[in-house]
């Protein structure tokens, strides 16, 4: 891991505080280079998803820093926000497409950002944005869904508009909460596989909250555990073991857990 | 398998991009322009033939703010009978009609829906229904005025009768829908077909039944203030005369009333009906 | 007794105990003494007499109902016409101003929620407390006897109903699929086009043409204050006693109102 290079993002002491008084994040500090696709781990409610909603400010931070690129994005203005989001693809569990647009509409909505509001009313999109967009709708394997409605697909197509969507932002950084967790064991790999892939294609670095242990290992270079709103394990998959297992989820007999997650890969291979 | 391979090899991005609009609501280009065109004629047509007397409305804009003023301040006190009689009537018959149109109701629903009833008396309670909601309450009260006098019984007459229509039809849809696993269970004890209905088919229906008649003790308040515009009795007797006699300050007051009333009526009947489901 | 402090909400088949059953038991006695008052009520401003009289009042009045004066269908066709136009003019006008209203007033998209929001909810219960008729009425002594006075009438009764009905289905829409456009750095009038249009698009559609279905049959009976329509010929039959007149009258208006609600039966299933 090339941990001395200059990080695309650096979180420093994150602080969330939830009005209600709940405490989800304490003093989260966290690198990610550029390029890398890690994977955030830990039982429901330690933080996961309100970690990569700090960064792109969907749940406004209580203290502490998020750096994207070198622009501190904790300090930004709405406007400056909106442009820095743009940098920033998002990927929902439920997808999160808007059921009642196309899928073409729901991929060109990814460049909201960079489209004023008469022309996005009216759809008049850049025709190299078009181009970008059945380009990427075809390496998904979806250029002929282009006008299907959004809630006529199933759930992995749509996790593949959802990814098109972000990546029609041209980020530098894919935000990806819980992609596979609507989604069966099959279809689950394929899209951990495409977002790797497209990831390692584009150089794009990704944090991928997930559940399933075994595909973090499988598809993720570096694993960062959560527990109750603090790092409690950051490492390379082949580090993961029982005792760090416990220490993010607690006690639990991993012995056969593990066993599990070797023989899952071993078929994984011979399957692939 | 694996889904990123899935894309066709010789897929041309730049013309699938020219070819790309977006997909409009209506397909047919041909019905696409026929409704817009259609719809365009219409609204021009409906506007040009609105016959509006401009000096007339003119004239009473002019007079409109000193109309208006008349309303400032609200009396309630002058002609306090009035509106007081005028009150009791329009509640008494908001009572009455409810109690009576719901209880009405339950029968012509049961009677209307298709998997309880035989066919022809479910064509004779949808006939009643039908005709009932046809009509405005209005029109339907004029027709009982003429048959028994003015006088807040012709507007209990009326509210009752549309009682009935709405609530039979809303409850006869709710019936058809009943899970049919349940009616049958009941059925297969050997139930007869009062206890049938009473053990299948009305604890089913019942939350709907009570949320249905909250509403509509809600819409028969409203419908008992302009029943005293044709003489069915109630707050628009009061109201009407009060306008007739150019009397804005009381017109006010009724109205003021009315609209307290009508806000007490909603979040009652919104609140059984959250209570309920 | 915890059982007994359930008593009105225990769904009444169920065997309750004596004291429940006391209860209910009351609770009708009391709703039944209540409807028979208010009955005594009404009864003692009723001149029976002419309620004896009422069957035989009835077979007269029919008898002098039929037939139905089929020539003067001539005269109603404008009226119908007219019944017709303040039905849908009327509509249009209060979706004009009804639409953004609801915006104003849901919590979700509301600009303010302690100045705005309160001001255009108090307009929308002003306007829906009101009926057509009674806002007809007062039209009526401003501008005039006449269409433009029903027009506006039936706007100001379906302002309200419009806006209510339309804020409470904007705050029911998914709101991942608003904050999936937000991530992306879309504008806030971009997120209201693409994200939350959309979603209120089927219900905007279902209120609207169910307050059409509504006003036609309000629209019949504005007349008989002189707001215009085919109440107007009502109004000038009855006081004439022409009952024949009258009859062709509620013909046209049934056949009105057949045919409206097959029409809005047809849009309501086109559009969802």
């Amino acid at each position: 891991m090339p941990e001395n290079a200059t990080p695309l993002l650096d979180i420093a002491g994150l602080t969330k505080r939830y009005p209600t008084g709940d405490l989800a994040l304490t003093d989260v500090s966290l690198r990610v280079p550029p390029g890398q696709v890690m994977a955030l781990i830990g039982p429901s409610g330690a933080g996961k998803s309100t970690l990569i909603r700090c960064v792109n400010r969907l749940v406004e931070p209580s203290s502490g820093t998020v750096v994207l690129a070198g622009e501190a994005l904790t300090t930004l203005s709405r406007g400056a926000l909106r442009r820095a989001r743009r940098r920033m693809g998002m990927i929902f569990q439920e997808y999160a497409l808007v059921e009642r647009l196309t899928v073409m509409e729901n991929v060109l909505s990814g460049r909201l950002g960079y489209t004023g509001f008469w022309a996005s009313w009216f759809r008049r999109f850049p025709r190299r944005d078009v181009e970008e967009a059945f380009r990427l709708l075809d390496r998904v394997g979806l250029a002929h869904m282009a006008d299907k409605r959004a809630d006529a697909l199933s759930g992995g197509q749509r996790q593949r508009v959802g990814i098109v969507r972000a990546l029609m932002q041209d980020p530098a950084l894919l935000l990806v909460d819980e992609p596979t967790a609507s989604l069966d064991p099959k279809t689950s790999r394929q899209i951990m596989r495409l977002i790797v892939e497209l990831c390692e294609e584009r150089g794009l670095a990704a944090i991928i909250n997930i559940h399933d242990v075994a595909l973090a290992q499988e598809f993720a270079r570096r694993i960062v555990g959560l527990r109750a709103g603090r790092i409690v394990f950051d490492g390379g998959p082949d580090t993961l073991d029982a005792a760090a297992l416990t220490s993010i989820y607690g006690e639990e007999d991993w012995s056969r857990t593990i066993r599990r997650l070797e023989t899952e890969e071993n078929v994984a291979e011979t399957v692939a | 398998m694996s889904a990123t391979n899935a894309g066709t090899a010789g897929f041309d991005a730049a013309a699938a991009a020219r070819a790309w609009r977006p997909p409009p609501l209506i397909e047919s280009p041909l019905l696409r322009y026929a409704v817009y065109l259609g719809a365009l004629l219409y609204v021009v047509l409906g506007v040009v033939t609105v016959e509006v007397n401009w000096t007339r409305a003119a004239e009473g804009m002019g007079r409109a703010a000193g109309f208006l003023s008349g309303f400032f301040p609200p009396d309630f006190v002058s002609k306090g009978d009035d509106i007081f009689e005028g009150l009791m009537e329009s509640l008494t018959m908001t009572v009455v009609s409810t109690a009576l149109g719901i209880a009405l109701s339950i029968p012509v629903a049961l009677g209307a829906s298709r998997n309880l009833a035989p066919l022809p008396i479910y064509l004779f309670c949808r006939a009643i229904i039908a005709v009932s909601r046809t009509f405005q309450e209005i029109i339907i009260a004029i027709v009982f005025v003429a048959m028994v006098g003015f006088g807040p019984l012709a507007g209990m007459l009326t509210l009752t009768f549309a009682t009935v229509g709405f609530m039979a039809k809303l409850l006869a849809e709710d019936i058809e829908d009943i899970e049919a696993a349940q009616a049958e269970a009941v059925r297969a004890t050997g139930a007869g077909w009062f206890s049938w209905i009473a053990w299948s088919v009305l604890p089913q229906v019942k939350p709907r039944l009570i949320g249905l008649s909250a509403y509509r003790l809600d819409i028969n308040f409203r419908e008992s203030a302009v029943l005293g515009l044709v003489g069915a009795g109630g707050i628009g007797d009061t109201l009407n005369t009060a306008f007739d006699r150019y009397e804005f300050d009381t017109a006010a007051a009724v109205l003021l009333i009315i609209i307290a009333i009508v806000l007490v009526c909603e979040y009652t009947s919104g609140w059984i009906r959250r209570k309920v489901q | 007794m915890p059982i007994l402090e359930r008593a009105g909400g225990t769904p009444e088949w169920k065997r309750r105990t004596t004291a429940q059953d006391l209860m209910v038991w009351t609770g009708w006695l009391a709703g039944v003494a209540l409807a028979v008052a208010c009955f005594q009520f009404i009864s003692d401003r009723t001149i029976w007499a002419f309620v004896w009289d009422a069957p035989q009042q009835g077979a007269d009045l029919v008898s002098r109902m039929f037939p139905p004066r089929w020539s003067y269908a001539d005269q109603l066709w404008k009226p119908l016409w007219d019944t017709i136009n303040i039905a849908t003019l009327g509509t249009l006008i209060a979706i004009l101003f009804g639409v953004p209203l609801a915006f104003l007033a849901a919590h979700n998209t509301t600009p303010s929620v302690l100045f705005v929001r309160p001001v255009v909810l108090f307009i929308i219960v002003a306007s829906r407390s009101i009926n057509a008729l009674i806002w007809a009425l007062i039209l009526v002594i401003i501008l005039g006897p006449g269409v433009l006075a029903g027009i506006l009438a039936i706007a100001l009764r379906s302002i309200g109903f419009i806006a209510k009905l339309l804020y409470e289905a904007i705050e029911e829409i998914d709101p991942s699929q608003v904050e999936a456009l937000r991530a992306s750095g879309a504008s806030n009038p971009q997120v209201l086009a693409w994200g939350m249009v959309p979603q209120v698009m089927p219900a905007f559609a279902g209120i609207s043409v169910f307050r059409w279905d509504i006003n036609i049959r309000e629209a019949t009976v504005l007349g008989l204050v002189g707001a215009g329509g085919i109440g107007m010929q009502l109004e000038a039959s009855i006081n004439t006693l022409a009952w024949p007149q009258v009859t062709m009258i509620f013909i046209l208006i049934l056949g009105m109102v057949a045919v409206s609600e097959w029409l809005s039966a047809r849009v309501r299933h086109a559009i969802i």
